[in-house]
């Protein structure tokens, strides 16, 4: 298939634009290419419109009625970034043309004619962002600590070695160079634990690459890190008791040693009572401590869980996200959320009535609650936690990542973010092709069911902790936003695909740019980081009361309602900071020079008294 | 002591003695902070007028011949040990500590974690006895600032002995009992009168130049015969004869005539008044004429705005009373608009309900949001920001407004300082807001007293609507954070002494009240103790001027609800960094550091100079004494330091734009430097009292005298050391050597104590 075949119009004169934020219209020329729709006023000093057509999320169309004969019309493009835009076309040929295109190219199923896969970067890339996550680098010291001889030896020489991406970095930006691997501390911590004997678990840990061809789990990577005594085979059997094959697999070693568990929930075919190698994993993991817990985060009664008599040493605790079926009821729940948000115009009891129909808050602050009481164990109780929850694709996920932002400092920088995005999201097999095909324009109906937004709500968790503790993120909320973004549409294959497997078929690897090695480049960076930003060891428990969330208005509002106020903010305390450091330096240099005069007077003083 | 007993004999002998005894009033005159009289005649503790015979002392001495309780140099009326605290998220583990109650404030210390939590009588809103519980007697105590707390009393005799008192205490019965009467500041703080020349009205008219050839002064209430709930000094159109102005007064509700509270640069103008008497079809031709006047003032509009804030069901309503609204038949050239504001009663009662909202047990998110929505504060927020903006809108393209509800002094007051708010930047400014303040609701006159309840009154007239307009002033900051001078902090202080009456600001209606009471004498003013803290409440983003007028955001998205006002005291609840005190923080460490480098950049000059000085002189002796050599390498190397030096200062005067590097380089050339003052000890003494590096303000828990800091409790660090102290522990202010402009600055008591030693 060509993209020719599918662009009835490549090029058109005198369309209207109109964006829903401010009532200005620019009319320019409207170029349609294969990925982008372009708008130009054809003049300098105007910003032109690019959009991919995977932004589009919607389009609708108003034709013109004049005598009964269509003339020309309005096209209305939703996009995924919350925009909405309008076309205006003078012709009824042209206009029937522009939708049908744009219909067409948004709607193009086949991942290999994404931009990802035509994309060339401009520029030379320092670091490959597919490269610098790989779970083996990722747990390195786990792994290798073991191995050589147990907890006994924290070799801190192991950690540069198995790193080379992270030493290597030596960009000019001093705070990339700081940052430290993201489970560097946490495992250094554990092996210090581990030596004055106050560690509870001491299990082992492998390499097993029984998932090489992708055929014990569809969803998982090929590398996995598996308790050491645990055969392959093993392996094999508790992935045909779990749904999808989701084994129970390490997601997080907290640093007194606690092991954080995630998989999908047991099967429930007749027949299946047990599965031995499953609790066998699972024992493994307790160790020495006297009991652990299963999180079931999708609710009780619409998913399975394990029998009270087989794992009897696990306490079956119940913290569901949200009364979610599928995850689908997330997008939905999304919806209504951007539908009550882009109603500026409603009384503010509707709003408030919209607001908590939508349920999105709901969902935000139960994730955050689920996330604080797997945290707790995992922290105060120093218990392992298996966290499970249907397919363990989605509420799974987002606890898991949200226990380790709220456990790990190394979580809350840039580089910790990325791993952490890598690590539980992408390897870990959250379905974002499918999730995001479409989005919460995509009238519900026509929406299919693998569709959702659990990734947002994910970064709306971010968000919620990012404002309880301002300082405690080495990142700003712009970038945030624009995972946000990537995650739906970019040009960069990091989120293309369902699952390593998939990724691997088409080479994404290979053939696309990731994003890390963009966001990482120092230029990038720069603008991403937080001005008060301060790094924090400690474990950050966020309020869960309602009264402490807020909406997110930078990302749900900024179409809509001017944010530039939010902008000059920033920009304010980046200059305060900088001013703050500057007159320290200053004062500093000062002191120094007004020593040396005054040493100087001294001895002049001797010589005016000697001559 | 019994106090039941102590009160019952006290009444005994109240009664004995005179119904205006002078020992119940000195029972009511203690305050915490007064001092001893010098020639003490004192019962348990307590001031004894010298009017009351030595006998009735004696008398009740030997009655009750018990000590007096002390704490913390308060006098305690009841002590109770083995109470409970309970907060709303601790339910399961109580705080075990001590109550006091005190003339003024109710104590309650944890003996364990040094926490102590004072609850003023007058933020006292109300006080319910519970029903009795295994544990003790449950007293709830709700507070005007909304902390809430709920104290279980082991033995119930004791919670009603605690109870009785406290309704005794906690709203006097008669103006002259207020808490302002008593109060005393600490020693040094302010004299008694600062504060109360700060705003006078003629000046605050005179900034908008006035009176001018429209509007000029009118003399005719210089005895409150026109209106006794208006100033002294009003301003009406030149044209308004004193027939108009009469007959408008008559046939205006309370004589609340239209009068100018804002002159906008562009002759528009906002007036209030209240509303006309006009019934179903009474008339009145000189207030029709007054208006036209008010309307002629401003040249550039054949017509003016009429806004009656009211629900236009309310203004019919008021009709039937013989009062209503403007009749645009008559009034020639008016547009009227009813702006449905609901009345007092309406946002009385949906106050409580977001109370309600904010106390639920175990809340979910959904429970939340719709207790939020059924109160309908936000609602009735964003009314009063709708008609504010529709007036700064008007006169903003030029219509001049006349506003009014029904007397003119709640909604009026709000809608009319929030449009110049908008209107105007001076009026963002910390100094702009006060005079906003004291025209706009101390002088147009708003009843206080009733509204915060500061004194026993009808229920029914209490009313959040100076909560309102500082809820409104909150929404527009935190859409405008940049315009504000002011911050977060300083609306809650405003709204914690609105309530306290611990200063005579906000007492009485009107300004012919405070004249009557007197309070410029007898009080003091909020605004000197403000003078005193004003680097509290600066915002640390603020930009003077960046526009001249700022527009409200609408949308019902960007009503906030205000969690630092209504939920303050939920200390779980809050931001754990709080950005607006890391900020100021950073502020306040930019400006010690700022007058360090000038103090630096002076003193490296002056040594320069002194160098320069000093080596012609050591070459004039050269030349006499010593051989050319030697004078070759001494001047070779002045000059290698010197070319240093100037390359080094002219990198700083060029970062540095407004430093007098030259003036001062004239002053201490005619110094004559001597070599005692170069000395490198003054030096490091300098540089030593100046902190370079300040404490991350981030987990620190408790002050070095081991209070625990909590949300709201004020964390300063000190100057010259840079550690973080408790608002107790640093009340030192004095000037730092390494600081050029000597100006007073925050100073812990370890360094003021080191810095008396370096320098007897």
């Amino acid at each position: 298939m060509e993209f020719a075949d599918l662009i009835k119009t490549p090029k058109l004169d005198g369309v209207f634009l109109h964006t829903n934020a401010a009532n200005a219209t620019v009319e320019g020329t409207l170029c349609i290419t294969g990925h982008h729709l372009l708008l130009s006023a054809r003049q300098e000093n105007t910003q032109e419109l690019w959009l991919l057509h995977k932004n589009i999320d919607c389009v609708e169309k108003k034709p013109s009625m004049g005598q009964n004969i269509v003339m020309g019309g309005i096209i209305t493009l939703k996009c995924k970034d919350l925009r909405i835009i309008s076309l205006e076309i003078k012709y009824a040929k042209d206009f029937f043309n522009v939708a049908a295109s744009l219909e067409a190219l948004s709607a193009i199923q086949n991942p290999e004619l994404d931009y990802p896969f035509f994309y060339r970067p401009m520029y030379s890339i320092l670091e490959d962002g597919f490269t610098m996550f790989r779970p083996e680098l990722e747990f390195a010291q786990l792994i290798s600590g073991m191995s050589m001889g147990g907890a006994s030896s924290p070799n801190v020489a192991n950690i540069s070695i198995c790193m080379p991406s992270t030493s290597a970095v030596g960009c000019s930006s001093s705070s990339t160079s700081s940052i430290p691997h993201p489970l560097q501390n946490g495992f250094a911590l554990d092996a210090a634990a581990a030596l004055v004997g106050s560690s509870v678990s001491a299990c082992e840990w492998r390499i097993s690459h029984v998932n090489k061809d992708f055929g014990v789990c569809a969803t998982y990577g090929a590398t996995l890190i598996v308790p050491k005594a645990i055969s392959d085979e093993q392996i094999a059997l508790s992935a045909a008791f779990r749904d999808g094959g989701r084994f129970p697999l390490l997601s997080y070693r907290h640093e007194n040693g606690a092991t954080l568990m995630r998989s999908a929930q047991p099967l429930s075919i007749q027949g299946i009572k047990r599965c031995r190698a499953d609790e066998a994993i699972l024992n493994l993991v307790l160790g020495r401590s006297k009991k652990g817990f299963i999180v079931d985060t999708w609710g009780k009664g619409k998913s399975n869980t394990e029998t009270d008599l087989h794992y009897s040493q696990w306490k079956k605790v119940n913290r569901s996200i949200g009364n979610v079926s599928y995850p689908a009821s997330i997008l939905d729940s999304f919806a209504k959320l951007i539908e009550a948000c882009n109603d500026t115009g409603c009384s503010t009891d509707k709003w408030l009535s919209r607001l908590e129909n939508s349920g999105w808050l709901s969902l935000v602050l139960n994730s955050l609650n689920a996330s604080c009481v797997v945290a707790q164990c995992l922290d105060q109780e120093g218990s392992p936690v298996l966290v499970h929850g249907a397919k363990g694709l989605d509420s799974t996920l987002i606890v898991t990542s949200l226990v380790q932002i709220i456990l790990n400092p190394d979580c809350r920088t840039v580089r910790g973010l990325q791993a952490l995005i890598e690590r539980e999201w992408i390897q870990a097999g959250h379905p974002f092709a499918s999730r995001h095909r479409y989005s919460c324009y995509t009238p519900h109906q026509m929406r299919n069911k693998n569709s959702g937004a659990t990734f947002v709500l994910f970064l709306d968790c971010i968000y919620q902790l990012y404002m309880q503790f301002p300082c405690s993120f080495e990142f700003s909320t712009q970038l945030l936003i624009l995972l946000f973004e990537h995650s739906y549409f970019s040009q960069y294959g990091t989120f293309l695909c369902d699952s390593e497997r998939e990724r691997h078929e088409l080479q994404v690897h290979t053939r696309t740019t990731s994003l890390w090695s963009y966001l990482n480049r120092p230029d990038v960076l720069q603008t991403l980081l937080n001005p008060l930003y301060e790094p924090n060891a400690s474990v950050i428990w966020p309020s869960v009361a309602p009264i402490s969330l807020e909406l997110w208005s930078e990302l749900y509002l900024r179409w809509v309602i001017d944010q530039r106020n939010l902008a000059t903010t920033m920009a304010q305390i980046q200059e305060l900071v900088t001013r703050e450091k500057e007159l320290r330096s200053q004062a500093f240099k000062l002191r120094k020079q007004a020593m040396e005069l005054s040493l100087e007077i001294g001895a002049h003083g001797n010589d005016v008294d000697n001559a | 002591m019994d106090f039941t007993r102590f009160m019952n004999k006290f009444n005994e002998i109240e009664r004995q003695l005179s119904p205006t005894s002078a020992l119940r009033l000195s029972f009511d005159n203690i305050s915490p902070e007064s001092e001893e009289p010098p020639d003490g005649k004192r019962l348990w503790g307590v001031p004894v007028p010298p009017f009351v015979s030595d006998k009735v002392v004696s008398w009740i001495a030997e009655e009750f011949n018990e000590a007096p309780v002390y704490y913390n140099g308060n006098c305690v009326l009841k002590k109770v040990e083995n109470v409970r605290m309970i907060d709303r998220y601790n339910t399961k583990n109580p705080t075990v500590g001590t109550l006091y109650l005190t003339a003024t404030h109710l104590i309650f210390v944890e003996p364990d974690s040094n926490k102590e939590t004072w609850i003023l009588h007058m933020h006292i809103a109300s006080i319910e006895k519970l029903p009795l519980s295994t544990t003790g007697s449950p007293l709830l105590i709700r507070c005007k600032t909304f902390l809430s707390v709920t104290f279980v009393i082991p033995k119930d005799s004791e919670c009603h002995d605690v109870y009785t008192s406290l309704i005794k205490l906690f709203q006097p019965v008669s103006i002259n009992k207020l808490y302002c009467f008593n109060y005393q500041p600490a020693k040094d703080d302010y004299p008694k009168n600062a504060g109360w020349d700060f705003f006078k009205l003629e000046a605050e008219f005179k900034h908008m130049l006035v009176p001018n050839d429209n509007w000029t002064l009118c003399s005719m209430n210089e005895k409150y015969e026109l209106c006794d709930t208006y100033p002294r000094q009003i301003y009406v159109p030149k044209e308004a004869t004193t027939l108009m102005l009469i007959s408008s007064s008559r046939f205006r509700s309370k004589g609340r005539l239209p009068a100018l509270t804002y002159l906008h640069n562009n002759k528009a103008s906002i007036c209030r008044c209240s509303q006309p008497l006009s019934g179903f079809s009474a008339r009145c031709l000189e207030d029709e004429q007054m208006l036209e006047a008010i309307r002629k003032t401003n040249p550039n509009t054949d017509y003016m705005f009429v806004v009656d804030t009211r629900p236009r069901i309310n203004a019919m309503a008021n009709r039937a009373a013989g009062k209503g609204y403007e009749n645009e038949a008559f009034y020639e050239n008016i547009k009227f608009h009813f702006l449905g504001i609901e009345n007092i009663h309406v946002q009385r009662a949906s106050l409580q309900k977001v109370l309600e909202a904010c106390e639920q047990k175990s809340p979910t998110m959904s429970a939340f949001l719709n207790a939020l929505e059924s109160s309908g504060w936000l609602k009735h927020i964003r009314s009063i920001l709708d008609t504010s903006s529709f007036i700064a809108n008007a006169v903003d393209k030029g219509v001049s407004v006349v506003v009014h509800c029904s007397d003119g002094w709640d909604r009026t007051a709000q809608v009319c300082s929030l449009a110049q708010l908008m209107l105007n930047p001076y009026y963002r400014t910390i100094k702009g807001f006060q005079a906003l303040i004291e025209k706009d609701w101390l002088a147009f006159g708003h009843k206080f007293s009733e509204r915060c309840g500061h004194i026993q009154t009808d229920a029914r007239e209490v009313s959040p609507i100076f909560t309102q307009f500082l809820d409104c002033t909150w929404q527009l900051m935190s859409q405008r954070s940049e315009s504000f001078e002011f911050n977060e902090r300083f609306l809650l202080i405003l709204h914690d002494h609105v309530h306290s009456c611990q200063f005579g600001t906000f007492v009485g209606n009107c300004e012919k009240d405070r004249l009557d009471l007197k309070l410029a004498e007898r009080t003091f003013s909020l605004w000197g103790y403000m003078a005193n803290h004003l680097n509290e409440y600066i915002n640390p983003l603020y930009k003077p001027n960046i526009d001249e007028s700022i527009k409200a955001n609408l949308a019902p998205q960007c009503i906030k609800f205000w969690r630092g006002m209504y939920s303050r005291f939920e200390s779980g609840i809050h931001p754990r960094e709080p950005l607006g005190d890391l900020l100021l923080d950073s502020k306040e460490h930019c400006n010690s550091l700022e007058d360090h480098v000038q103090h630096l950049t002076k003193r490296i000059a002056s040594f320069k100079n002194y160098i320069s000085k000093s080596a012609k002189k050591l070459q004039d002796a050269t030349t006499t004494t010593t051989t050319k050599a030697s004078k070759e390498t001494t001047t070779n190397e002045i000059n290698d330091n010197k070319y240093n030096y100037d390359k080094k200062l002219s990198e700083l005067s060029a970062a540095d734009d407004d430093h007098p590097l030259k003036a001062s380089n004239m002053s201490f050339a005619n110094l004559s430097l001597n070599a005692e003052q170069a000395s490198t000890q003054t030096l490091t003494e300098e540089i030593s009292s100046v902190a370079l590096d300040w404490k991350s303000m981030r987990n620190v828990t408790t002050c070095s005298c081991s209070t625990p800091f909590d949300q709201f409790s004020k964390k300063t660090h000190c100057w010259r050391c840079g550690e973080i102290f408790c608002e107790r522990c640093i009340d030192k202010n004095v000037a730092l050597p390494g600081h050029d402009s000597g100006k007073p600055v925050p100073v812990c008591r370890g360094c003021h104590r080191q810095m008396q030693k370096q320098s007897p």
